[in-house]
C-alpha cells in the first residue's frame, strides 16, 4: 500500500469517485468527484493530534463496528494516505453546534470546514475497474439469527476480535460479553454518581446510609422530609448497585471464547441468494481457526461444510495440518438452524451426514463465512463506464480476454471480476496492467503514425 | 549525497543517530513498555534524538523520520520495530528521501524477535528491546556510505513453454513493446491445449483456442519462435542473460541475449499405472478421454469417473484444482454425445469454485449426472466391469456396472522440473512445482530476480487462469525492462585483491555461484549483480579477505560486544 502511494507514476485520489467517463481507448475523459474530507491535504501529517480532542465518539466501520472512532478520523492507522478527514454527519462543527476543538488542535493548520467538493478531469488511455466485493448480509437469512444472537458473528467481524490492532486487541471476547461489559462500565458511572449525593445526606447526619435506611424502613423518621429524600436517593442508589454487583459477578466468569463454529456457503451456493461457490472461505475459515487456535492453545473449532474447497497452492496440505495440529474438526453438512442456549452459545443445529445423525451442539461462538456478493454499486459504475454485467452481478469478461470488459480500454481484476483470493488477484492486478500497458502502447503507436 | 559524506570522513565523535521506536499498534507497545525503551535510547552514545511511534510505517511515522533527520541533522537513523525483511527497504527510502545515505540506516527486530516472543514478560521483554537498540545504535556509528550498484539491461525477454501460460506472455510482453524470444520443445505451440477436446459443454473448442492465441503472437513483429527447442546453457544475470538453444536436428546452437525469462514449461496428468485397475483401454484418464470425445469414439453406456485418482495422497499431498472442472465438463460432454449414457462421478470434495465452475456442477446434476461421495480411506475396487465403493453417506457399499472407468489424475510436474530449476537456479517446492517469491503477494515471481513463473509450472491452472498469469507475468517483466537501467542494492560481498590467495574456498560456499576466479591475478572475484549479500563467503574465507558490506567485522563486533 504504502509503495502504491509514494510510487513517482501513481497519482492516488482517495475518497473521490467517478462521475462521467467519454471518449475512446487510448484517449478516455474521466470527471472525478473529489469529495470534501475538510482537511487539506497538503498540509495534514497523518498525527492525529485533531482525533485524540474530537468530543464526538462514532462506531468504527473499519472495525466492523466493534469499536469506535471518533468524527475526526483515519479509515485506519496504516491507511494510505494518511491524511485524516471528518465525517459530516457526525461532526459537530458542521452540523452547527459550537466546536471546531479539531482546528484549534491542529498544528499543521490542515483543518478547513470550509473546504468544497471538487471535480477534476483526467485523460487516461485505459481503465482498470478493481471495485472489489461487499460481503454478504447474512440477516437476510433468518434460520442462522445474526444480529438477534449476540455471539454469532460474520467471518470479517471475527477478523477484527482476532487482531491486535481491532477493538479487543486481539483478545476473543466474546460480542454478548462485551456488551455486559459495557453495560457494567455505564452502571458503575451512575453508580459514582448517586454515591456522591448520598455521600452528602451521610456527611450532613454522621451516618452510614445502610444504617439509616434500616431505621427508617421501621418508620422512625415518617414525616421527616429531608431524612425521606436521602431514603429516596439511597433506594435509587440501591437500584443501580445491586444489579451491577450481579453483572460483575458474572463478568468474573468470563473467558474468552474457546469454542468455535464456523459455518461455510453463508448466502454462497444457495439459490435464495447466490448459486456461485465464494472460493476463498473455506480457507480463511481455516486460517481463522488456525490463528485462534494460535492465540489459546485449548481451542477448539469445527468447520461445517459441504466441500472443503483447499484448491490452491499449499491449501490442501492446510487444510490438513490444521485437522492434526489446531483442534479443527470439519463437519460434512450444511447447518440447519443456530438457537440461543445458557449463557448466550449459540447452539447449532446440523445432520452430520457422515454418521447420518441430527446434531445439535453448543458452541462459544459462531462464525458465518459470509458470500462474496457483487458490489452493491456495480450496476451504478457498470451504466457509467458502460460495460456489461454477468449473470451473476460481476463485470463481463470473455474467455479469451480475461480481463476485458465489454468496452475496449476498460480491463477489470480481482473480486469485482468474480470471487478469487489474494494470489489469484495479485496476478490478475498485473495481467490487467499490462492489458492496460498495451492499450497505450498500441494508442502511441497509433499517434506517432498518424 | 554519499560523496559529502565521504569527504567529511565522520568520525564517531561526529555521528548522530536519530533512533524510532514502533508500537506496532499493540503489537510491540502491548507486550513490552515502548516509552521506557524510547527515553533509554535517548540516552545511548551517539543518540541525539529519540521518538516513539504508533505506527513508524505509516505515512505520519515516515514523516517524522524525515523531519528527524532534516531537524536534528542526523547522520544514521535506527528504528525498532518490525522485520528488516518487509520494512526496511521503506525506511531506507525515507532516510534517502530526507537526502541521507540509506545504508546508514540500522533496524532493531523489536516485534518478531522480541514483543512477539515474550508477550507474558513485559519487564524481561523490554530489558530485551533496550539490549537490541543498544545493538543497532553500536552498529549504526560504524555504518558506511554506500552506493548502489547499476548495470545495463537487454530489453529483451525469453519465454520457455509455448502453452497457453507461455504463450499470453509472450503476445503480453510484444503487445507492449517488448521483444520476446519463445521457445517450446514440441514441434507445435499450445501445450496440453491441443490434446484437448472442447474446453466447456458449451463446444468451444480448444483447437481455435490455441489457433488464436498462436495467431496473435506470430502478428506481432517483435517475436521470434523456435519450436523443437531447448534451452541447454544459461549464464549471467537479471538484465544480462546468455541463452544457449539447441533446436532438433540442427547442428548449430543458437545464442540468444536476454534481459528476463518466464518459465511456462507447464505440467502433466499423471500416468495412474496400477492405480484402480488402469489399463488406458477400458480404465483411462481423462486426458485419454479427451482423444476419444475429439475422435467422438466414446460409446461407453456406464461411464463412471473417479476423482483424486493419486491426488491428495501420501505421494502427492496436494489437490491439483482443475481435475473436478475437468472431469464435470466432460461428463456433460459425454451426455451431450450420448444422452442414453449413465455417468457417475465418484469424488471425495467437489471443488468447484468460482462462478461458472459451480454453474456446472448444478447443470450436471440437473441433466441426471449422478454424484457419490467415496471415503479416500476406502476408495473405490474398479473390477470385471464394476466398481464397488463404500458410500459413507448411505453407509452402504455399492457396486454400479462401468464399461468405461475414467481416472482424474492430478496433474503433476514436468520431470526435467528440477534440472530446469539448477539450470536457473530458481526454487521449487516439495512437489517440484516452482517455487514463487511470496505465496500471497508475489505469485508470480521467483525469488531469483529476473526470472518469472506463469500457469501450471507454478500450479495446476485453467486455461483462463494461465492466461491470466501469462499476461501478469509480462507486466512483472515490463517493471524491469522499462527502465533503462538496473539498480541493485550495495550490501554486496567485496573481496580485498591484496590479501586474497585465491584459495576458491569461497567460490565453493556461494550459492549464487557470484564468484569467480581470476588465474591472471590469483585471487576471487565477486559479480556485484549475482550477490545476493548472504556473506557465506565471509564467513568462510580464512585470510578475512571477502566481507560482506554492511556487516564487516568491526561492524558486527561493535554490535556484539554491545551485548
Amino acid at each position: 500500500m504504502l509503495d502504491v502511494g509514494r510510487h513517482p507514476n501513481i497519482e492516488l485520489l482517495a475518497y473521490s469517485e467517478v462521475e462521467k467517463v467519454d471518449g475512446q481507448a487510448g484517449d478516455f475523459r474521466v470527471t472525478v468527484r473529489r469529495k470534501a474530507r475538510y482537511v487539506e491535504e497538503d498540509k495534514c501529517t497523518g498525527c492525529g493530534a485533531c482525533k485524540e480532542k474530537c468530543p464526538t465518539i462514532v462506531p468504527d466501520a473499519f472495525n466492523e463496528w466493534l469499536g469506535e472512532r471518533k468524527a475526526i478520523y483515519s479509515w485506519f492507522a496504516q491507511g494510505i494516505p494518511s491524511t485524516h478527514t471528518i465525517d459530516p454527519a457526525h461532526c459537530r462543527q458542521l452540523n452547527g453546534k459550537k466546536c471546531g476543538v479539531c482546528k484549534k488542535g491542529c498544528k499543521a493548520d490542515a483543518i478547513n470546514f470550509d473546504q468544497k467538493e471538487r471535480i477534476v478531469e483526467l485523460n487516461v488511455a485505459a481503465i482498470i475497474v478493481a471495485t472489489g466485493y461487499d460481503v454478504f448480509a447474512p440477516s437476510r437469512i433468518p434460520e442462522y439469527q445474526y444480529g438477534k444472537i449476540a455471539n454469532v458473528v460474520t467471518a470479517i467481524e471475527f477478523e477484527r476480535l482476532l487482531s491486535a490492532s481491532g477493538p479487543t486487541g486481539g483478545h476473543l471476547d466474546r460480542p454478548s460479553d462485551r456488551a455486559i461489559e459495557a453495560e457494567i462500565e455505564e452502571l458503575e458511572k451512575k453508580a459514582n454518581r448517586s454515591q456522591k449525593v448520598i455521600a452528602k445526606f451521610e456527611e450532613q447526619h454522621g451516618e452510614a446510609s445502610g444504617e439509616f435506611y434500616a431505621r427508617y424502613e421501621k418508620g422512625e423518621y415518617s414525616g421527616d422530609e429531608e431524612r425521606g429524600k436521602w431514603a429516596e436517593k439511597y433506594q435509587e442508589h440501591l437500584a443501580i448497585v445491586e444489579p451491577l454487583k450481579a453483572l460483575k459477578k458474572k463478568a468474573g466468569g468470563f473467558t474468552a471464547a474457546k469454542r468455535l463454529a464456523f459455518i461455510q456457503c453463508v448466502g454462497s451456493r444457495d439459490f435464495r441468494f447466490y448459486p456461485f461457490c465464494s472460493g476463498y472461505c473455506c480457507m480463511h475459515s481455516i486460517k481463522e481457526a488456525i490463528i485462534a487456535h494460535e492465540h489459546g492453545s485449548e481451542t477448539t473449532s469445527a468447520i461445517f461444510g459441504m466441500d472443503i474447497r483447499a484448491v490452491g497452492k499449499g491449501f490442501e496440505e492446510y487444510k490438513v495440518r490444521g485437522g492434526n495440529n489446531s483442534n479443527i474438526r470439519y463437519v460434512r453438512g450444511r447447518v440447519a438452524e443456530i438457537t440461543e442456549g445458557p449463557n448466550n452459545n449459540p447452539v447449532v443445529i446440523y445432520e452430520d451426514t457422515r454418521e447420518r445423525k441430527v446434531k445439535d451442539e453448543e458452541f462459544d461462538l459462531v462464525i458465518l463465512a459470509t458470500a462474496c456478493a457483487p458490489n452493491s454499486g456495480v450496476k451504478q459504475l457498470a451504466d457509467l463506464l458502460d460495460i456489461e454485467i454477468d449473470n451473476f452481478g460481476f463485470y463481463k469478461t470473455s474467455a479469451t480476454q480475461p480481463l476485458d470488459t465489454t468496452r475496449p480500454g476498460i480491463f477489470v481484476c480481482g473480486c469485482a471480476h468474480g470471487p478469487m483470493d489474494i494470489p489469484e488477484s495479485v496476478a490478475q492486478a498485473s495481467s490487467a496492467a499490462a492489458r492496460a500497458v498495451q492499450t497505450v502502447t498500441a494508442s502511441e503507436q497509433m499517434r506517432k503514425a498518424s | 549525497m554519499s560523496e559529502k559524506m565521504d569527504k567529511k570522513k565522520v568520525t564517531p565523535e561526529d555521528i548522530r543517530i536519530g533512533v524510532y521506536i514502533c508500537d506496532c499498534g499493540t503489537n510491540i507497545a502491548g507486550h513490552i513498555d515502548c516509552s521506557a525503551v524510547t527515553s533509554y535510547a535517548a540516552k545511548l552514545p551517539n543518540v541525539v534524538y529519540a521518538k516513539e511511534n504508533l505506527y513508524t510505517c505509516s505515512e505520519s511515522g515516515i514523516a517524522e523520520i524525515i523531519n528527524g533527520i532534516k531537524e536534528h541533522n542526523l547522520n544514521r537513523v535506527v528504528v525498532a520495530s518490525c522485520s528488516p525483511r518487509t520494512h526496511q527497504p521503506l525506511f531506507q527510502s525515507s532516510c534517502s528521501q530526507a537526502g541521507m545515505n540509506p545504508y546508514l540506516f540500522e533496524m532493531a527486530n523489536i516485534r518478531d524477535q522480541c514483543s512477539w516472543v515474550h508477550m507474558q514478560q513485559r519487564e524481561g521483554g523490554t530489558e530485551k528491546a533496550k539490549d537490541l537498540v543498544r545493538m543497532a545504535a553500536a552498529k549504526a556509528a560504524f555504518l558506511e556510505p554506500q552506493k548502489d550498484i547499476e548495470a545495463s539491461l537487454v530489453a529483451r525477454t525469453l519465454v520457455i513453454g509455448g502453452g497457453v501460460a507461455g504463450l499470453s506472455a509472450a503476445e503480453g510482453l510484444a503487445g507492449m513493446g517488448i521483444e520476446v524470444i519463445l521457445i517450446e520443445q514440441e514441434s507445435e505451440l499450445g501445450g496440453l491445449l491441443r490434446q484437448i477436446d472442447t474446453l466447456g459443454p458449451e463446444g468451444d473448442k480448444a483447437s481455435e483456442r490455441v489457433s488464436g492465441l498462436i495467431g496473435a503472437l506470430t502478428a506481432r513483429p517483435n517475436a521470434t519462435i523456435y519450436t523443437d527447442s531447448k534451452m541447454e546453457e544459461i549464464s549471467g544475470y537479471i538484465g544480462n542473460y546468455d541463452v544457449t538453444i539447441r533446436q532438433e536436428g540442427k547442428d548449430q546452437a543458437i545464442k540468444e541475449k536476454v534481459g528476463c525469462i518466464v518459465v511456462a514449461t507447464g505440467a502433466l496428468p499423471l500416468r495412474p499405472e496400477g492405480l484402480f485397475g488402469y489399463n488406458g483401454t477400458n480404465v483411462i484418464t481423462q486426458i485419454e478421454l479427451e482423444q476419444r470425445l475429439k475422435d467422438k469414439t466414446c460409446d461407453a453406456k456406464d461411464v463412471v469417473m473417479i476423482q483424486c485418482a493419486g491426488a491428495r495422497s501420501k505421494e502427492w499431498q496436494y489437490c491439483s484444482r482443475i481435475c473436478c472442472m475437468i472431469a464435470v465438463k466432460n461428463a456433460l460432454i459425454i451426455k451431450k454425445q450420448n444422452p442414453e449414457a449413465n455417468v457417475h462421478i465418484l469424488y471425495r470434495d467437489m471443488q468447484m469454485y468460482g462462478t461458472e465452475k459451480e454453474k456446472m456442477l448444478w447443470e450436471a446434476r440437473g441433466i441426471g449426472i449422478r454424484f457419490d461421495i467415496y471415503s479416500a480411506d476406502d476408495p473405490p475396487d474398479v473390477k470385471d466391469g464394476q466398481v464397488r465403493f463404500y458410500q459413507p453417506l448411505m453407509g452402504q457399499t455399492r457396486e454400479i456396472p462401468s464399461d468405461l472407468v475414467v481416472l482424474s489424475t492430478p496433474m503433476v510436474p514436468r520431470e526435467d522440473a528440477p534440472e530446469l530449476s539448477q539450470m536457473m537456479r530458481v526454487s521449487i517446492d516439495q512437489n517440484n512445482f516452482f517455487m514463487e517469491a511470496h505465496a500471497k503477494l508475489r505469485p508470480l515471481d521467483f525469488a531469483t530476480d529476473g526470472i518469472f513463473v506463469a500457469g501450471s509450472a507454478r500450479y495446476p491452472a485453467t486455461v483462463e487462469e494461465a492466461r491470466s498469469q501469462g499476461l501478469g507475468v509480462a507486466s512483472r517483466v515490463a517493471t524491469i525492462l522499462f527502465k533503462d537501467k538496473l539498480v541493485t542494492s550495495a550490501i554486496v560481498a567485496e573481496i580485498n585483491p591484496e590479501t586474497c590467495v585465491g584459495c576458491l574456498g569461497c567460490q565453493q560456499m556461494c550459492p549464487y555461484e557470484a564468484i569467480t576466479y581470476n588465474p591472471e591475478l590469483n585471487v576471487c572475484e565477486v559479480n556485484t549483480i549475482l550477490c545476493k549479500g548472504c556473506g557465506c563467503c565471509a564467513s568462510t574465507c580464512p585470510s578475512h579477505s571477502a566481507q560482506l558490506r554492511g556487516f564487516k567485522p568491526q561492524q558486527l563486533l561493535r554490535q556484539i560486544r554491545a551485548v
